[in-house]
């Protein structure tokens, strides 16, 4: 290692404590933005350091970094807040792609092109690194599909597709155990290997349903990290496993916080599209029945409440709501009443994605309230308001053992003194279960399109 | 030997990535994520250094490609999060 090379790869170690102190400082609100420009900083460092190292190709490096660049700035900055959730699908794949692409790079270049024959080490990560990288990106596009609509959210099933799953899995061993054989002959391996990649990126989201999402979002999260840390090991570059470890870990993090939010194993939401399984009992008789409340009646109710509490869900996010929500609040806040949003994990489609809703609709993030301690209190809250969320609210994850979402922690909003449901119609919701909130005693339906009925309550608050 | 080296590498970091993101709350998880994935966008350093002149047609198209594809993870993840952390306000201190 010559001196230059030395020197860039001290200014790693500098790169990678600035990942880490920026990742710390992203785990709470009052330091987060401070924390994302030290990690941005961390990240320059390290593009200005590599630059100088000996002997590259500028002029396509410059070319891809132009592209890059500009097409990362302009979505970065440009696309509405409302996308987040396909967003940060589609840079998850690339995150993915990217690392496929690179041991792809470094194959041909390097290894195939050069008639020499990689380290048994390196031909062992190197499709590895290309089998998880594929699966990053057709999986995060496919959830990038399903996440804008482009492919219907519902899951996708055919017989055996779990057995044909697993028959993947196991029939990639082959080729790969061919490519490591012999890597120089190996080629048309390697690029089975990453077409079975794809396919099987695509095989393993299709089937998994909107609600599951967030659990998906944060897996690929996971994924495009060890795929960096992947791409790494085939370049032997410390950086990249640090880097792609860090986000592997944190990624994990989030999937176990989404499936412990939905009382679900990794495995169950990743095999069975969510319904299919379950049997679909009939949820028992409903007792009680359905009132409806109208909007002027609603008012009355909003004028006198001390406390209101408003539980978001996926609803909200497609009715366009959250800016009336927000005008709604204050006007309530003005007329003294407590207003709190009490936000469940696994509510919409990412996770945290009912704060991003809501916090670019100006709601400060002292008002958002987590599921722990809205339920703490929920008993003395006087309206709970339940506005584009089903399952979340479901009292039968707490009373009803036969339900498919037993055992699933909720926002018991049904313990409020008053719940009025913001819902289009009595449809049940995306696990097709009947929610007993909507008929018990204290619950008033309040039918229409969530932003038409916010827009009405706020007209009446205002004569 | 370098193998066990880079493993090495790789057990701690995974390690020190649990240790330090543990306790995330529920309202940062987007931005989390986001910044987290702006991070993976690392393989960008790898695709430039492994650059090198002299390369075939197909090398300098995946080579670019990947330059590309982890250039637009690098800069689009750190501006989304910091446009979105840019949002998350307290309500005493409303600056912007």
């Amino acid at each position: 290692m010559n001196n230059i090379d030395l020197i860039i790869n001290f200014s790693y170690v500098i790169s990678a404590v600035l990942f880490i102190f920026g990742l710390k400082l992203l785990s709470s609100p009052e330091t987060a933005r401070k924390g994302n420009l030290l990690s941005a900083t961390g990240m320059l460092l390290a593009i200005v350091m590599v630059l100088f190292s000996s002997g590259l190709d500028y002029k396509w490096i410059a070319l891809g970094l132009a592209i890059g660049a500009s097409v990362g700035v302009f979505a970065g900055r440009k696309v509405p807040m409302t996308a987040m959730p396909e967003m940060v699908a589609v840079f998850n794949g690339f995150g993915g792609g990217a690392s496929l692409l690179l041991a792809w790079f470094e194959y041909i270049s390097r290894y195939y092109g050069a008639g020499t024959s990689p380290p048994l080490f390196t031909s062992i990560v190197m499709p590895l690194s290309i089998f998880i990288g594929g699966i990053t990106f057709s999986g995060s596009m496919v959830a990038y599909g399903k996440l804008s609509g482009k492919i219907p959210g519902r899951p996708y099933l055919f017989k055996g597709q779990q057995t044909f799953n697993v028959a993947i899995v196991l029939l990639a061993i082959l080729p790969a155990v061919l490519f490591i054989w012999n890597p120089l002959t190996g080629y048309p391996w390697f690029l089975v290997l990453i077409a079975m990649a794809l396919i099987f990126g695509i095989l393993t989201v299709i089937p998994i349903g909107g609600a599951d999402m967030p659990v998906v979002i944060s897996l690929l999260n996971s994924y495009s990290g060890l795929a960096a840390c992947a791409a790494g090991f085939v370049i032997r570059n410390n950086i990249l496993i640090v880097a792609g470890s860090l986000v592997g870990a944190s990624g994990l993090i989030l999937t176990n916080i989404m499936c412990k939010a939905m009382n679900r194993s990794l495995r169950n939401v990743l095999f069975s599209g969510f319904g299919s399984d379950s049997g679909m009992a009939a949820g028992g008789e409903q007792q009680g029945e359905v009132e409806p409340i109208s909007a002027a009646d609603a008012y009355y109710i909003f004028e006198a409440a001390h406390s209101v509490a408003f539980v978001p869900g996926y609803g909200l996010a497609v009715a366009q709501a959250q800016h009336q929500l927000r005008e709604f609040g204050e006007l309530l806040e003005e007329n003294g009443t407590e207003v709190q949003y009490a936000i469940h994990p696994v509510a919409g489609r990412m996770p945290g994605h009912m704060n991003v809703l809501l916090s670019e609709a100006n709601i400060t993030y002292d008002q958002l309230v987590e599921m722990e301690d809205i339920n703490a209190i929920i008993d003395s809250v006087d309206v709970a308001v339940v506005i584009g969320a089903n399952d979340v609210v479901n009292p039968a994850a707490i009373n009803d053992e036969s339900s498919p979402i037993y055992g699933m922690p909720i926002i018991e909003a049904h313990r409020a003194k008053t719940v009025i449901v913001l819902k289009r119609s009595m449809r049940p919701g995306f696990a097709g279960i009947e929610n007993s909130l909507f008929f018990g005693e204290n619950t008033r339906m309040l039918f229409g399109d969530a932003r038409e009925t916010i827009a009405a309550l706020i007209d009446q608050f205002k004569e | 030997m370098t193998a066990v080296f880079l493993t090495f590498v790789f057990i701690l970091s995974i390690f020190l990535g649990f240790e330090i993101i543990s306790k995330v709350p529920s309202t940062l998880h987007t931005p989390l994520m986001s910044g987290a994935n702006a991070i993976s966008g690392i393989t960008l350093i790898g695709a430039i250094s492994s650059f090198q002149l002299g390369q075939t047609t197909a090398g300098i198209i995946l080579g670019t490609a990947a330059v590309a594809m982890a250039a637009i993870n690098v800069f689009g993840g750190y501006f989304v999060t910091d446009r979105m952390l840019s949002m998350f306000r307290k309500k005493d201190t409303d600056e912007k």
